[in-house]
């Protein structure tokens, strides 16, 4: 057990310090390379190197260093076997030796400093590009700039890993042949930019958030890194500080969110007293400076009504007519049916069940494929005393859905159903 | 890095597009290789309609080639010309894409895809 133990805290360390350190190795190797496929590739190799040794080894005193150097190996090698030109060789300069390694202390050459933060910024514009589809935009962004492993991705987002890993290996290709730039967009193509690289983000939130898992723990955590990465990177985006505090805001209801069986616990059953205060006040904290910056996003929108919930005491005391007027605003700047759909749920708190239904019924065409709009038409048709056509409607929902959590909470609906009757 | 730049259109639905508004475009396209003149290698052409194409297609099991009517591809969009610009990445290709005169037109799009380097001294 205490050998375990030690191990799974090894892992944590390790994986806070791939997440702080990678995405910079990546980076810089990158900028020396100019080859992003064998810079990314080796910063993985040495991870995975990092890990085997570690654990038998332990943690060395210096781990940013030592991860640099052996990427820095790697990526030799990796040159070398793809008989590219010496040049490029030549300009990672000697291979590193095993003595070096062991005895390796931070230099300005092996390990980045603080000031260099803002290397990964380029990277995750350039990983987020909109010439990428979106599933390659998330699976570069946490392997290149997070430092997570294929088949940790893969299971993440409930994909198997060998389309994970083509999906990588496309996206890098069409980054060299298509030449797309790591830059950080200028002007007026940055904020059309910025909203690509903070769904992404987002989007990986979410993977974690309905997951209860540590590794799920660990997607959120991340996302929450590279949220606030960004927006300390250019703060005076508003939309940046936005999704931050939108995170925050998720992240805060945490320990209320899964019971002890790891079931999802919604909104208006959690216990309140378990959410993270500190949380919501750093979330407040965020949303204040992004309304300072005066420019209204969907990301703040989301970020307010979170924060709605987060100041009711209990769900009886939460003000859905403030609730329902920020997503008439969101609806102003995003008219998407999902939008509309999280609209109308929570018009049905103030104008009653049957006015959310028929605004939901609406969107059933656009969104016959999506589980939550049958579980909300479920919801609905319960409130309204028409349980039959209720249990159709969670039936679809489930059938819909394959994310484990959800299909458990839709299942013990049903089955609460069939207990009433 | 050179690029092809593609410009597709759908015959469908340019015949909702007036005659005096597409000749004030076709005005905005001399204007825009005028102003990115520096960076087009190759102004390229421009294709007649898909209505004269012809197609050599391959034969069934290794037969012999056939000769059919209309475009290759079976695709609503047809490709109306191209041209070859040098830039020094793809986001430079693309703004100069976004300002494409035609892409005031539904269906309009203009295809941008790097030319393989052969390495060679052509």
């Amino acid at each position: 057990m205490a050998l375990s133990a030690t191990l799974s805290a090894e892992d944590a360390a390790l994986a806070r310090l791939v997440r702080r350190e990678s995405g910079l190795i990546v980076a810089q190797l990158q900028r020396r390379l100019g080859d992003f496929d064998v810079a990314e590739e080796a910063v993985q190799e040495a991870i995975s190197i990092a890990l085997l040794t570690w654990r038998r080894d332990g943690i060395p005193s210096n781990p940013a260093a030592w991860l640099a150097l052996t990427a820095r190996r790697r990526a030799i090698d990796l040159l070398r076997k793809r008989s590219r030109e010496q040049r490029l060789v030549d300009s990672l300069g000697a291979d590193p030796t095993t003595a070096e390694l062991a005895t390796t202390e931070l230099s300005s050459a092996a390990g980045p400093s603080p000031a260099t933060a803002d290397e990964r910024l380029p990277m995750l514009f350039g990983c987020c590009h909109p010439a990428l589809a979106v599933e390659a935009r998330l699976a570069l962004t946490l392997r290149a700039v997070v430092g997570m492993r294929t088949s940790d991705i893969a299971r993440a987002f409930l994909v198997p890993e060998p389309t994970v890993a083509q999906r990588l290996v496309r996206a890098k290709r069409k980054i060299t042949n298509a030449r797309i730039p790591f830059t950080v967009p200028e002007d007026d193509d940055l904020a059309p930019r910025l909203d690509d690289v903070l769904t992404v983000v987002y989007l990986a939130y979410n993977a974690g958030y309905l997951d209860p898992s540590p590794a799920g723990q660990e997607m959120t955590d991340d996302a929450i890194w590279l949220a606030e990465l960004v927006a300390r990177a250019l703060p005076d985006q508003a939309e940046a500080w936005g999704l931050l505090s939108l995170l925050t805001f998720l992240w805060s209801r945490t320990a209320a969110r899964f019971d002890d069986q790891r079931k999802l616990i919604l909104l208006q059953d959690q216990d309140r007293s378990r959410w993270d205060e500190v949380a919501i006040s750093r979330a407040d904290g965020y949303l204040a400076t992004a309304a300072s910056l005066r420019r209204t996003g969907r990301f703040q929108l989301q970020a307010a009504i979170a924060g709605c919930h987060a100041s009711a005491a209990s769900w009886a005391e939460t003000d859905w007519l403030q609730i329902v007027t920020l997503y008439d605003m969101l609806l102003m700047l995003d008219r998407s049916p999902v939008v509309r759909l999280n609209h109308a749920i929570a018009l049905g708190h103030v104008a009653g069940p049957e006015a959310a239904l028929a605004e939901v019924d609406q969107l059933t065409e656009r969104l016959a494929d999506y589980h939550l709009l049958h579980a909300t038409r479920a919801e609905l048709l319960t409130q309204l005393g028409d349980p039959a056509a209720a249990r159709l409607a969670n039936e679809r929902a489930l059938a819909l859905t394959s994310n484990p959590v959800e299909q458990e909470l839709l299942r013990s609906r049903l089955a609460a159903e069939i207990d009433a009757q | 890095m050179k690029y092809v730049l593609m410009y597709t259109n759908r015959p469908d639905l340019d015949e909702a597009v007036p005659p005096e508004r597409r000749q004030a475009v076709y005005q905005q396209i001399f204007g825009w290789f005028e102003k990115h003149g520096a960076v087009i290698t190759d102004a390229g052409l421009e294709l007649q309609g898909p209505e004269t194409a012809t197609a050599v297609k391959s034969g069934a099991n290794g037969g012999d080639p056939v000769v059919v009517d209309g475009p290759s591809s079976e695709a609503m969009e047809n490709i109306g010309g191209f041209s070859v610009i040098d830039v020094p990445d793809l986001d430079a290709a693309i703004a100069i894409a976004k300002e494409w005169p035609s892409l005031q037109f539904p269906g309009v799009a203009v295809e941008i895809r790097p030319i393989v380097d052969h390495g060679g001294d052509m």
